[in-house]
């Protein structure tokens, strides 16, 4: 006998996420469905419009990871045209997509993910003493006296005796799967309220390069922002120095608050290793030190892993037709008018939004059949893991030196065998050392930018074909990055300066996806079977585990396949 | 644990209503005021300190939730500690499922009439495109409306349809006020809007306990009024007939109007140019991007970006800038032929504007 709980909506994400799991009478998870239940159908949105204004559009598929389907798209258009970006906005770019990797980590960790491992009314019963001397143990981040942490306590109680407690409101506070001592918890309350306002601070740079944050403004062909560090309406020195010290300040943040902090929550739930999932891993790679072509040149390296099987590393090619399909056997789309069977790559791929649901208001969704407006993407027919694991343990493969040693040096902190990287918490912690990662190579961008500037190089666009009559008649290109929950894919086909076909393959639809032709699980159901729940009521659990891939619902859905050369048809019924 | 009211306080010490209500009266005497007033009076003495929000997210990217977590003043931790009670929103709140759903339901029935609830998205017509908790997104936000002393939608979703209902609209997306009419709704538009702007309405409310005054639009005046143009840091270029040619060009490096690269300031009503964004750092025209005219109803079939079209209200035809160009001589009179063309465009518009028209 099992029994179904529901999840609706999952808070503490970007998007409208279902959950349904079943549940034995131990309480431990012998089955998971992951249910997308909202669409806006974004790709249809952006067919015939003018190629060079996609960006923006696809950009507003999400404005949590805010830049990466910008220039996923920007990509695209300028593999399908060949142009060749100037270096000065290839490092620009780079930063850019740096900023929003450690915004969005830090973000992640504090304010959407935190409170799964941290219980904020336990806070109220700290000494700020020993707090203090936690803080100064751990790290020589200055904001550490008792004192501090006192006043931090103080305004949570202020918030709690209110009784309008806000955010904090109905949380499964006091739930036995809480470990960490009351003096840890008010440590990270008052980082929670630290990084909430520093994250305010790193956007800066998209505001100088691209003007506002969210959704910055990117131009094919490079950047819009000129360079002149003799103008005053342009980028100047004064411009470069505050986008440096941001760097500078967020390189110290992340290495005197968030890793810190990531160890020490993470040392009191070491044993607690549920949530790994399939063990299959895909990254496209990312941050070239070269041109976005040279794959070799990739310090997030491409590859696939299999089963676990860390001795081989497959090769990645998003544009070969066999790799990357998409099934919708449980998804509520129809394919040449049938309900499934095969997969579509995205150049061939077909739009019929299909829902075969219940009516709403609704308890619990048909998941023998179709119960998600999510794909089913595929990587040679088999479920992947995309984002901050997958990367992490494709360079750890690989044998990159920055990934072997980061890697070993954490699983000697935590005293964790390698095995248990394979984990929500391992993946929560991956996302942690490729923090420091990023934040390294966004400072050497950085001195390379001033460096360039410095040798008399201040061209950011490249105009050569930025008329339309300068185009083929017809063309197609791939953009593809690596985004903060994983590999992203923008596939493109131009036609008479038009977009004829636009497909986005994105990170949360690879983690959250629904069963496949073969009822093969997607990364996050898989991670849930097996994970036993304290109190069924109060499904903590499954909070971390789903949250340990930073869900990004809005992405999923809302740009998951081609506008194909036949109609697209809605049905509702 | 709940801070109690005046009310409460009162009643706790044995006193009744009746004289709860005696001493609301001899307080509004005491404050001159008409006993008219003393409804008011007795209202505000009933009221718990922060005002509870209810946030929906609906056909949404969480763009303008990030935004307003952005705000540098008031900082977004003293809205959530000191100004609001936040009981209500997908992005940030602990709890899920069920027992979130009950925060929502627990704000609705004990502070009737007294929540903001701010909305963030579009609304399909159709239910299957949009449940939350099993519920259609459109039953939710009308009940949700019921109680809620005003509305805010924040971002061009919620106030206009937005990228959702850009052509063909695949969901037949509708902006909130197609569905609730009998409220009064603030709609802060933008995509996103400026974080300070989306915390400046919140803070209008709690600190002059009013709702700011808005335009025939429903926009408040306070960050709506005026177009990018009117306050733009290259208006003075505009004027004199120098633009930008290109993007990294000797004009752009000059900072001169990027009208001609498709810049919709002209045809833009927001702050970005005087509020600016991320603490007043910049904003998309002073960083070389021609502004895509995002707070706009319907901006994303106004398109295309890089091409500067005006409509001319009259005859609703097209010009462009080259066009103007080619007509007279030079560059600095075909920047005052624009100019003038569209100067006389938006003197029409203003004065729809000003009745009450769009276009």
């Amino acid at each position: 006998m099992t029994e179904r709980i529901v999840v609706d909506p999952v808070t503490r994400i970007e998007g409208h996420l279902r959950i349904e799991v079943d549940v034995d009478e131990k309480g431990i998870i012998q089955d998971a469905f992951s249910s997308g239940t909202a669409v806006r159908g974004i790709e249809l949105i952006v067919r015939d419009r003018d190629p060079r204004d996609v960006w923006a559009y696809v950009q507003r598929i999400c404005g949590v990871c805010t830049t990466t389907h910008a220039l996923a798209s920007i990509r695209s258009v300028e593999d399908a045209l060949d142009i060749k970006i100037p270096r000065n906005a290839h490092l620009i770019r780079d930063i850019m997509n740096a900023a929003v990797f450690l915004h969005d980590h830090v973000v992640h960790f504090y304010h959407l993910h935190a409170f799964d491992w941290v219980d904020v009314l336990s806070a109220l019963k700290a000494d700020p003493n020993e707090t203090s001397r936690i803080a100064q143990s751990i790290s020589d981040w200055p904001k550490s006296s008792p004192g501090y942490f006192k006043e931090i306590q103080t305004k949570i109680q202020k918030v709690v005796e209110s009784g309008q407690l806000g955010i904090f409101a109905n949380g499964y506070w006091g739930h036995k799967a809480y470990k960490l001592p009351p003096e840890v918890n008010l440590l990270a309350v008052a980082h929670y309220l630290e990084a909430l306002d520093w994250q305010k601070e790193i956007v800066k740079i998209h505001t100088i390069f691209g003007g506002k944050n969210p959704h910055p403004h990117y131009v094919v062909g490079g950047m819009a922002t000129p360079i002149d560090i003799n103008s005053d309406n342009a980028v100047h020195a004064e411009r470069l120095m505050h986008v440096s010290q941001i760097i500078d300040e967020a390189i110290e943040f992340i290495n005197k608050v968030y890793i810190p902090d990531l160890l020490a929550i993470g040392s009191y739930y070491k044993d607690w290793t549920y949530g790994g999932g399939l063990n299959n891993y895909l990254c496209y790679g990312d941050f070239s030190t070269g041109d976005i072509r040279d794959v070799n040149l990739y310090r997030f390296p491409r590859g696939a892993i299999l089963n676990g099987n860390f001795n081989e590393v497959l090769d990645v090619d998003p544009k070969d037709p066999e790799q990357v399909k998409e099934f919708i056997d449980h998804s509520w789309y129809t394919y040449d008018g049938k309900e499934g069977g095969i997969g579509k790559h995205p150049w061939e791929g077909e739009t019929s939004l299909h829902y075969t649901g219940p009516k709403p208001p609704f308890k619990t969704l048909n998941t023998d059949e179709k119960y998600s407006w999510l794909k089913s993407p595929r990587w040679k027919e088999h479920p992947m893991e995309t984002g901050p694991l997958a990367r992490m343990l494709v360079g750890y493969a690989l044998k990159r030196e920055e990934f072997v040693s980061l890697i070993d040096d954490t699983l000697k902190k935590l005293n964790w065998p390698f095995e248990a990287m394979q984990s929500a918490l391992g993946r929560t912690v991956a996302r942690g050392l490729e923090s420091i990662l990023v934040a390294k190579w966004m400072r050497d961008d950085m001195d390379k930018l001033l460096k360039n500037i410095k040798n008399g190089d201040q061209v950011t666009f490249d105009r050569t074909k930025w008329e339309p009559e300068t185009w083929p008649k017809k063309a197609k290109g791939v953009g593809w990055i690596e985004a903060p929950r994983g590999a992203l894919g923008h596939w493109i086909e131009i036609e008479n300066g038009k977009t004829k076909n636009y497909q986005a393959v994105v990170p949360t639809t690879w983690n959250a996806s629904p069963r496949d032709h073969k009822n093969q699980m997607g990364a996050y159901e898989a991670s849930l079977k097996g994970t036993p729940l304290l109190d069924k009521e109060k499904p903590l659990e499954i909070l971390r585990i789903i949250h340990s891939f930073d869900p990004c619902l809005a992405c999923a859905v809302h740009l998951t396949d081609v506008v194909s050369k036949q109609t697209t048809n809605i049905y509702i019924g | 644990m709940k801070r109690k009211t005046i009310l409460e306080t009162v009643l706790d010490r044995g006193f009744t209503r009746r004289d709860f209500l005696k001493m609301c009266t001899a307080l509004a005497a005491t404050m001159g005021l008409d006993f008219s007033e003393t409804d008011k009076v007795v209202a505000a003495m009933e009221k718990s300190a922060r005002v509870p929000v209810i946030w929906l997210q609906f056909q949404d990217c969480t763009g303008c939730s990030e935004s307003f977590i952005r705000s540098t003043h008031p900082k977004v931790e003293s809205v959530l500690l000191d100004m609001i009670s936040l009981e209500y929103t997908e992005a940030l709140s602990a709890a899920s499922g069920h027992q979130i759903e009950e925060a929502r339901k627990h704000v609705m029935k004990h502070y009737y009439g007294e929540y903001i609830l701010v909305v963030e998205g579009s609304l399909p017509m159709d239910d299957a495109f949009l449940t939350v908790g099993g519920v259609s997104a459109k039953e939710t936000f009308i009940e949700t409306a019921k109680g809620a002393k005003a509305i805010i939608a924040y971002g061009s979703c919620s106030s206009w349809g937005g990228i959702p209902a850009a052509y063909p609209n695949p969901t037949k997306a509708k902006p909130i006020t197609h569905f609730v009419k009998d409220k009064p709704i603030i709609l802060v538009p933008g995509c996103p809007p400026i974080a300070e702007v989306m915390t400046g309405v919140i803070a209008h409310i709690i600190t002059f306990g009013t709702l700011p005054e808005l335009d025939h639009l429903g926009r408040p005046k306070a960050f709506y009024r005026h177009r990018i143009h009117d306050k733009c840091n290259r208006r003075a270029y505009f004027d004199a007939g120098l633009f930008a040619e290109s993007f990294d060009d000797e004009g752009a490096k000059q900072g001169y109007c990027l009208y001609k690269v498709g810049c919709k300031g002209p045809t833009t009503y927001n702050s970005c140019a005087e509020m600016r964004w991320n603490g007043g750092v910049s904003y998309p025209i002073q960083s070389g991007n021609p502004c895509i005219g995002c707070s706009e109803k319907g901006f994303w079939d106004n398109g295309p970006f890089y091409v500067r079209r005006a409509k001319i209200p009259a005859s609703q035809t097209t010009i462009n800038p080259e066009t103007v160009g080619a007509i007279a001589v030079g560059v600095t009179a075909a920047g005052v032929a624009a100019h003038a063309a569209i100067t006389a465009v938006k003197k029409k518009e203003q004065e729809n504007h000003d009745r009450g028209e769009r276009k």
